[in-house]
């Protein structure tokens, strides 16, 4: 529709007042940085470590040290193991809480949101007093005579994709939540009255109408484990660096800013692939974020 | 045929109750030993072994400085940048609802970067940004850092209410001759209020949780969250379990009295802890009582 040119006039003055201080806000908070960030990854050093405004290549080519490859090869490992055990924990208890149990299902829910409200590097440093070797669960096993010696639960991998799933958990569940919510009870009934027993309503009713759940919930948790540089250092001891990680130190101790800057492209490059992908399979951005 | 299913449902209903439990337990065991860990009497690193009952990390925790006076500059964050998010944040959700103008969908695409966007990349790139700028990093820097990330949630947030919104009653209160500042604030803002309180406790416990972003642009000025990392990383005195506990307690104690009808409005809202806690809130405020499927 066309605006005549009165309508124009005496609406653009409130349009500018209203719009322009938030969107400058993240045109300079947001926009400006992110191309500063890949502008720096094209930059060299100088002799003082300090950024140079010189083209060059050499951040990428270095983002290629074996060592490097190893860590991004680890830290995708970590995010899909995480995502999957979220997905499989979380479809059933989602589905439980909205549905077989909806007669409680806000206090239920309600559950699920109050761990959050302590703050969750204290929770995440809960696990490690839990898990430590002098730990509750090894005092418990070693009262119980269970194990002779306290076991090693803490620093490895395992221990860094338990944090990871614990942290991330809620958000797989919320958007699976919402998604099995809105199911049709009917086409269940309809399900089961033809004849299908329960795993083909799970799979080819159930599932199918829940995808968008899924696959946002994948997302929310996946995106964040990549990044999530504390709780691989505090869980997993250094020996499960995730690309967080990396980026982290590049800012602090290793102070190459633009190798720092590369890596933060790559993490850049993932989230806009998978969420380009997201939205390829009819997922609207409404119902990523909010 | 009947009973042989009556049977199954209740014995899945069983299952499925162990199975809730087993999830809930896991959720709530790092903060269950969080808690009985401030009333730990150990007095050795790593304090972890249990060795009786003490109130002594709270009378403690009232002689730490620096604690207490990070936990200062939490709050102080906190309020500055949820009372700029909200007002920034209303006034052009109200804006992009109301005016027709180009380039909504770049300002749509500006707002969802900072939330799938993580948040380490997010903190480094602020810090060059500040850096470049030479702007100080200290709590200006922090607020800066905060309120871009809590924005887009309170226009998300007030957005959603914009939705469902009757425009006649603003028609009708300019028919009645008041001006657009009068109708703006006694017309739009009370029917947006929901929206809006929503946004701004989001904007709180965002900015109260936030480690990874403050972690790259605080400077000097520590904030509780960074003085837990800190003391993690020195092996932490339980006095901030002990804090930690009082902070629990607190929030708590706010949405019992909260939930209990003093101020639904937010209680409701409270439920949208996070980002994606939004998004579940439309169905759980439709669920309830009153719904249709229980036909």
């Amino acid at each position: 529709m066309k605006l005549n040119s009165h309508e124009f006039r005496s609406n653009t003055l409130p349009a500018a007042i209203t719009v322009i201080p938030a969107v400058a806000w993240l045109a300079f908070f947001v926009a400006i940085p992110l191309v500063y960030v890949l502008v720096m990854s094209f930059c060299s050093l100088d002799e003082y470590y300090n950024v140079a405004f010189q083209f060059t290549l050499g951040n990428y080519a270095d983002l290629l040290y074996p060592n490097y490859v190893q860590i991004y090869a680890q830290s995708i490992v970590i995010a899909a193991l995480s995502t999957a055990i979220c997905l499989a924990l979380g479809y059933p208890f989602a589905y439980l809480i909205s549905r077989t149990f909806r007669e409680h299902k806000v206090i239920l829910y309600m559950l699920v949101i109050i761990p959050f409200w302590t703050n969750s590097l204290i929770r995440i440093y809960g696990w490690r007093t839990f898990l430590g070797a002098s730990g509750f669960l090894n005092a418990a096993l070693v009262g119980l005579h269970l194990v002779d010696s306290p076991v090693d639960f803490l620093f490895n991998q395992a221990a860094t994709v338990l944090g990871m799933t614990y942290d991330l958990f809620p958000f797989m569940v919320l958007p699976l939540y919402t998604a099995i919510e809105k199911l049709d009870e009917a086409q269940i009934e309809a399900s089961h009255d033809l004849g299908a027993h329960g795993l083909s309503t799970l799979f080819r009713v159930v599932v199918p109408q829940t995808v968008s759940g899924i696959f946002s919930g994948c997302i929310m948790v996946f995106i964040p484990s990549l990044g999530a540089f504390y709780i691989s250092d505090i869980l997993g001891g250094g020996n499960s660096d995730v690309i967080g990680n990396l980026i982290q130190r590049q800012f602090q101790s290793g102070n190459n800013w633009p190798l720092g800057a590369a890596l933060s492209i790559i993490l850049i490059a993932i989230t806009l692939i998978l969420v380009k992908i997201y939205q390829s399979t009819g997922g609207d951005m409404e119902s990523l974020g909010v | 045929m009947a009973m042989r299913r009556q049977l199954r449902e209740k014995l899945s209903r069983r299952g499925g109750i162990v199975y809730c439990a087993i999830i809930y337990g896991i959720l709530f065991l790092p903060i269950a030993v969080i808690v009985a860990n401030s009333f730990n009497a150990t007095d050795t690193k790593p304090y972890m072994t249990w060795k009786g009952f003490t109130f002594a990390w709270y009378s403690k925790l009232f002689s730490d400085r620096a604690l207490l006076a990070s936990f200062g500059n939490t709050m102080v964050l906190a309020i500055a940048t949820t009372v700029i998010a909200t007002v920034m944040g209303t006034i052009v959700a109200v804006g992009m609802y109301r005016y027709r103008f180009r380039g909504k969908g770049i300002i749509d695409a500006l707002l969802y970067i900072p939330v799938v966007i993580p948040e380490i990349v997010m903190g480094i790139s602020l810090l060059v940004l500040f850096t470049s700028i030479q702007l100080p990093q200290g709590m200006a820097s922090l607020v800066i850092a905060h309120v871009t990330f809590c924005l887009p949630f309170v226009i998300f947030n007030v957005r959603a209410r914009l939705d469902g919104y009757d425009q006649s009653l603003e028609e009708a209160s300019m028919d009645l001759g008041a001006n657009k500042l009068e109708t703006f604030f006694r017309v739009t803002l009370p029917m947006l209020a929901p929206g809006i309180a929503g946004g701004a406790l989001l904007s709180f416990t965002l900015s109260i949780d936030d480690v990874v972003v403050s972690f790259f642009v605080n400077g000097q000025t520590m904030t509780y969250p960074l003085k837990v990392w800190q003391s993690i990383k020195s092996g932490v005195a339980p006095d901030v379990n002990a804090l930690s506990t009082l902070i629990l307690a607190g929030t708590v104690l706010l949405v019992v009295l909260t939930q209990s009808k003093l101020v639904p409005g937010i209680a409701a809202k409270l439920r949208n802890r996070r980002a994606h806690v939004l998004r579940a809130r439309v169905s759980a405020e439709e669920s309830p009582v009153h719904q249709k499927e229980e036909l």
